[in-house]
Order: structure tokens, then C-alpha cells, then sequence
């Protein structure tokens, strides 16, 4: 069994639901991503997830679009955030899952990529524009690699096609709660509960909820139902109010304390 | 269970690389689009307003002092600038404006570069009592000051794109978050043969009149088909438009000129096809010019129109397959182009149309008296008269 399946067993144990912190990675730069981490991990992230920047991110909000331009400005490459989890493995127990565009990790190639991947203890990916119909080589040399690719699922993806998501995702599924694109909303989208449990009634696959969750109370309201819930837009936010890293670091490691605390 | 092959790749490119939230409206478009553009209620209707309000078909003109210029092969103008608006793009929105319509959306958002794709939309949605978003990047809102007052003026919304580069490119990324917010009544309206599957086919088959038109006027003045086409590539739908009835006529050469921008060698050009590689760009994989990280680079061209880092995914396979030849053209040699055929034929060409006549230039020479070359004039050149003068003007004083 991999980390994040053994991750979701403990938690399940426990009565735990996962808390899943992700930032992007380079952003302002590579050695606050690593301080920024450790912080998430000491303070109670369940699986962290880091996000690979690239130029044209069509499914992010501005808050993301902003943090990925401030990373590329920082020159973050691809093998530079594979560098960043070689650091960080050692020092961190948790899961770390990449979540990035097809063509940054395609311009690697897929087996090169995987390969990779592996050799610097990465757990999942989470590709955004690439769906199972395309990334058939891709998926494969993830999984040879033992990596989990990580799905994703919305409230317009219809029945059909959810039984051959939850068949194909690895890890968990990811179900984004809102149509559109990322960023932290103060409405959560109606008929979650429910969506959640209908993919529950044909998988026991892990489901974790994210799109637009910002807040403890909300956390907590998806830990009712679902097994994680990741929280994306607001931590970048206390990340680019802060003005230099570590202020940052302090209220990120607060914040995520807080928003465990709403899961335990 | 097996995943289910997707159609609308062209050999290893097209398909439909998108985040989860948008497949199914790409899906409920895949089954609607072939029911509702076959069915003869909507192949009248868009007949009718292709005739009656786009100004089709389009002349084909024999250029007679350009082909003794020349001294070498007859030179056919299909001339997609006498359309409505100015361009071929019409061709395109006026048919999935009617889709949008006939699918029950009644809101329809688009990018637009320079501005014209965001005119057109905005002229059919006006046509066609849609509601109408455009979305532009910055720093094109200001070098086309004019067009957004024109979009404003046929009704439209014109959103600022801050992002990115504030371009072309960010233009479609914010368009697409857009219909991902809004999926369940907006119709994305794409501009070129681009994008997701179906997309590239969809606005393929709606500029194919070019190519079906142009076909059946040479077969009248000629008698025959011509020797060679040459149509400018950005996106590549005009090209596509003119290429696509002709590809089983094997001894039709077709040649796609794409934006060299200030040379190949400097980086700063448009040429996917020529200097790009496999890539993935606004949900489809295709030639794209991108660094050894994977990050796009924004493109380069005096044409705001071929100014695009990614190119429709069957260009790319007509390039592999050989059955299409891609070439380029500089700004220079375009701006020259542009003055060369407002002298020798009295129409004066959309910068983007020049890189073709600029092209045409280079061979015609060479090719047989009894040859016939057909340049697609994807447009006219108003739209571009005050950078032109600007850049004439700069032009002069520099060699003084």
C-alpha cells in the first residue's frame, strides 16, 4: 500500500478526516515553499499538496494565476520542484502529491517523468487538463512507478462517466466543489453532501472535497461527510499578504492548526 | 471497463485536454452539433444568412497586374474581405452563434486578440438577440482602442484580462474559466479551428464554405482547380476553411503561411508549425511553442490576428502527413505585401492576409505561365491602416 492509502487507513481508524493544505510551489520562491511545508506538516496537514506553476493555468482563479506568475518570476521549473520534495521526503511523513498542467509534466515526457517522480519520493499527481481518455501512457507509467494519479470529479460530470473515474482514480478522488475555477468562496456549493455520498454508494475509494473552501467552519462541514477537505486559495492568500517569508510561515502554520483542529 | 476512445484526434493531435468540470458541456456540444447542423431547418437558416446578411459567396478575383508583375503563374484572390465585417471570421460566428441558439443558451462569451473574432461575436449575437461577454486582454484593449468601442457599440460586454501576458493567450484562459463558472447557460464561442475536441471541427465545417466556394468558382473561370493554395495560418481557420474541400484533390498543393514575426532565429515570431513542438495549450494537443520547462512563450507578429503561440490541431496532422506544407513570412516582407497589393490591384489586405501574398510573391516567379496560385484574402486591411501608417512612417525615418 502506498503513503496516501496507508494515510486515509490511519485516519479512518481514527475517526479522522485528512486536511489537505496545498500552495504553490516557488511561490515567493523555492526555500519558502520548503519552510512553508515543514510548517503544514508540524502543524497538523494530513497530506500536502504542491503545486506545479505553469504559464497558462486556465482553470485557476486570479488568486492561483497570481501565485503561479510569482513563482515562474522566481524561476521554478518543473526539476526544481522535484529537487524541492527530494529535500523535503526525508524530513516529512506525510503524503506529497504534485498537482500541475499536462504540458509541464509531458514536456518531460511520461516514463522520465514518472521515473523521476519516484526517485524523489512523490506520493500522487494531480494533473488538471488531462482527463483518463488522454493520459492513458501518462496514468500507466505513474502507477508502474507505484505514484498514485489522483482524479478529479465535479458536479457536472455525469454518472456514467463517475463509475469510470472512482475505477481509475488512485489515492483518492478529488471532487471539486464548485463549477468554475478555484478560489475561496463563502457559499459552499448545494447538494455536496449528497453528490459525496452517491460516489461513496459505487466506490470506497477516499473522496476529498476542495474548490472554494476557506474557513474552519467549512472544513469542518465537509468532514461531515466526506474523508478530507483541501484548502488552496486562502492559504496563498495569508502567503502573498505576508511581506516577507517568516510571517508567513507563522500564520500559514496557525492557520492550518486551526483548520485541522475543525477535523479531529 | 475500457475507457472510451474520444474522437476528433487528428493522428496523435486535437482531442480534449480540460479540467473535469468542463467535459460534460464539451460532451453535451459533441452530440448536439451533428444533430442540429444536419437537420434542415438549421442548414436553411444559416444558408439564408450567409446569403442574405454575410454577403456570401465571396468574389474570386483574377489578379491581372500582380500576375504580369509577377511574370509567372495566374493569381486567384478568394476575397473573404468582401464579407460582412471585413473577414472570414463571420463565417464562423454567425454558424455557432445560430448553434448557441438552437441549443437554448442564450449567453455567448468569446476571446478575441486583436479584436476581430470579439467584433464578429458580437455582431452575430446581435443578429441573433444573444447576450454577449467578450474577453480581451489588456494591453490589446489598448493598442485596439476602436474595436472595443465597436464590440460596446453592438452590444457587448468587454472584460480586461489582467493576466499573463494580457493577450491573446490569456484571453481564451480567461474565457475558459468563464464557461467553467458558467457552463450550464453560456456557449463558448472559439475563434479559430482550436481548442477542445469538437471545437476544431465545428469551426472548421462552418469556414469550409471558403474552400467549397472557391472550388466551384475556379472549376467556372478556369475549368480546372487551381495548382496551389496559400492561406496564413494563426489559429489556422481561414486556412483550414480554404484547404479542407480540396484534400482529396491530390494535386492541389496546399502551402499555410505562418507569422515569422522579426525571423525565426530571433524568438520573436508566431510559427508553431515551423518552429513549435507537441504540446498541450487550451485543451488540446497540438504543435505549440513552448521552452524545454513547458511553459508557453508568448508568440510575436506585426498581424495581432497570427500573434498565437498554438496552431489547430489539424494543421499540425496535415503538416506531419505532408499532405500541407507550412512556410513563413516576416513582418517586413507582410508590411511590404500590404502596400504591394493596395498599388497593383486596388485592395488593401488584412496583415494577417499579406504573409499569403508575401509568400505568393516568393514562388509565383518560378511557377509555369499555365499555373494557377489561389491566396486566400482572409481580410481586409482598414482594421490595420493606422499601425501600418505608424510603422511606414517609422520606417522612413529610420533610413534617413
Amino acid at each position: 500500500m502506498g503513503r496516501i492509502a496507508d494515510r486515509f487507513a490511519q485516519l479512518r481508524g481514527r475517526g479522522e478526516r485528512a486536511l489537505i493544505p496545498f500552495l504553490t510551489a516557488g511561490d515567493p520562491n523555492l526555500p519558502t515553499t520548503e519552510a512553508l511545508v515543514l510548517a503544514m506538516a508540524e502543524a497538523g496537514a494530513d497530506l500536502i499538496e504542491v503545486g506545479v506553476p505553469f504559464s497558462d493555468p486556465s482553470a485557476e482563479g486570479p488568486t492561483i494565476q497570481r501565485s503561479s506568475e510569482r513563482a515562474l518570476r522566481s524561476g521554478t521549473t518543473l526539476r526544481g520542484v522535484l529537487k524541492l520534495i527530494q529535500n523535503l521526503r526525508p524530513k516529512v511523513e506525510q503524503p506529497l502529491v504534485l498537482m500541475g498542467y499536462a504540458n509541464v509534466f509531458l514536456a518531460m515526457g511520461e516514463r522520465n517523468f514518472a521515473a523521476a517522480a519516484k526517485e524523489v519520493g512523490v506520493d500522487g499527481v494531480i494533473t488538471v487538463d488531462l482527463p483518463p481518455e488522454e493520459g492513458q501512457l501518462f496514468f500507466d507509467s505513474l502507477i508502474e512507478s507505484g505514484i498514485d494519479p489522483i482524479l478529479l470529479a465535479s458536479p457536472t460530470t455525469p454518472e456514467s462517466r463517475m463509475e469510470m473515474l472512482v475505477e481509475r482514480a488512485r489515492g483518492f478522488l478529488y471532487y471539486v466543489s464548485l463549477t468554475g475555477v478555484t478560489g475561496a468562496r463563502k457559499e459552499m456549493a448545494a447538494g455536496l453532501e449528497e453528490a459525496v455520498s452517491k460516489i461513496r454508494e459505487i466506490s470506497g475509494i477516499p473522496v476529498c472535497v476542495g474548490f472554494g473552501i476557506s474557513t474552519p467552519e467549512q472544513v469542518a462541514e465537509v468532514g461531515r461527510f466526506a474523508d478530507g477537505a483541501v484548502v488552496w486559495s486562502a492559504l496563498v492568500d495569508l502567503i502573498e499578504a505576508a511581506e516577507t517569508p517568516g510571517p508567513a510561515v507563522i500564520s500559514v502554520s496557525e492557520f492550518v492548526a486551526k483548520l485541522k483542529g475543525a477535523l479531529r | 471497463m475500457k475507457v472510451a476512445e474520444i474522437p476528433g484526434h487528428f493522428g496523435e493531435y486535437g482531442g480534449r485536454y480540460v479540467p473535469e468540470v468542463l467535459i460534460a458541456a464539451l460532451q453535451e456540444l459533441e452530440e448536439a452539433y451533428p444533430k442540429i447542423s444536419q437537420s434542415g431547418e438549421f442548414r436553411a437558416e444559416l444558408d439564408g444568412l450567409l446569403a442574405t446578411y454575410a454577403g456570401r459567396p465571396t468574389a474570386l478575383t483574377f489578379a491581372r497586374r500582380m500576375t504580369d508583375d509577377l511574370g509567372g503563374a495566374k493569381i486567384y484572390l478568394k476575397r473573404e474581405d468582401l464579407a460582412h465585417t471585413g473577414a472570414h471570421k463571420i463565417n464562423n460566428v454567425v454558424g455557432q452563434c445560430l448553434l448557441a441558439r438552437y441549443m437554448g443558451k442564450r449567453r455567448v462569451i468569446a476571446e478575441t486578440g486583436a479584436g476581430q473574432h470579439g467584433v464578429a461575436t458580437a455582431t452575430a449575437c446581435a443578429l441573433l438577440d444573444l447576450e454577449c461577454e467578450v474577453y480581451m486582454g489588456e494591453e490589446d484593449i489598448e493598442r485596439q482602442a476602436l474595436n472595443v468601442f465597436r464590440m460596446e457599440l453592438l452590444g457587448a460586454r468587454v472584460n480586461p484580462v489582467s493576466s499573463g501576458s494580457k493577450t491573446l493567450k490569456d484571453a481564451i484562459n480567461e474565457a475558459m474559466r468563464d464557461w467553467a463558472t458558467n457552463i450550464r447557460n453560456t456557449y463558448y464561442c472559439i475563434g479559430s479551428v482550436m481548442g477542445p475536441h469538437p471545437y476544431p471541427t465545428i469551426v472548421r465545417d462552418f469556414q469550409r464554405v471558403i474552400g467549397i466556394e472557391a472550388r466551384q468558382q475556379m472549376l467556372d473561370v478556369e475549368g480546372r482547380l487551381p495548382d496551389v493554395l496559400i492561406a496564413c495560418v494563426g489559429g489556422g481557420s481561414n486556412a483550414m476553411g480554404l484547404f479542407h474541400p480540396f484534400i482529396e484533390d491530390e494535386g492541389v498543393q496546399m502551402i499555410g503561411v505562418e507569422a515569422a514575426g522579426e525571423g525565426l532565429e530571433s524568438g520573436r515570431h508566431g510559427a508553431a508549425l515551423s518552429a513549435g513542438s507537441s504540446g498541450v495549450l487550451h485543451g488540446m494537443r497540438s504543435l505549440v511553442l513552448s521552452d524545454d520547462d513547458g511553459q508557453i512563450f508568448e508568440a510575436h507578429s506585426v498581424s495581432a490576428g497570427l500573434d498565437y503561440p498554438g496552431v489547430g490541431p489539424e494543421h499540425a496532422y496535415l503538416r506531419d502527413s505532408g499532405r500541407a506544407t507550412y512556410e513563413t513570412a516576416d513582418d517586413e516582407s507582410a508590411l511590404d505585401s500590404f502596400v504591394y497589393l493596395s498599388r497593383m490591384e486596388g485592395i488593401i489586405p488584412a496583415l494577417e492576409s499579406a504573409h499569403a501574398v508575401a509568400y505568393a510573391r516568393t514562388i509565383a516567379p518560378g511557377l509555369a505561365r499555365d499555373a494557377i496560385v489561389l491566396i486566400n484574402l482572409s481580410g481586409r486591411g482598414d482594421k490595420d491602416a493606422p499601425q501600418v501608417r505608424d510603422l511606414l512612417a517609422a520606417r522612413k525615418s529610420g533610413s534617413h
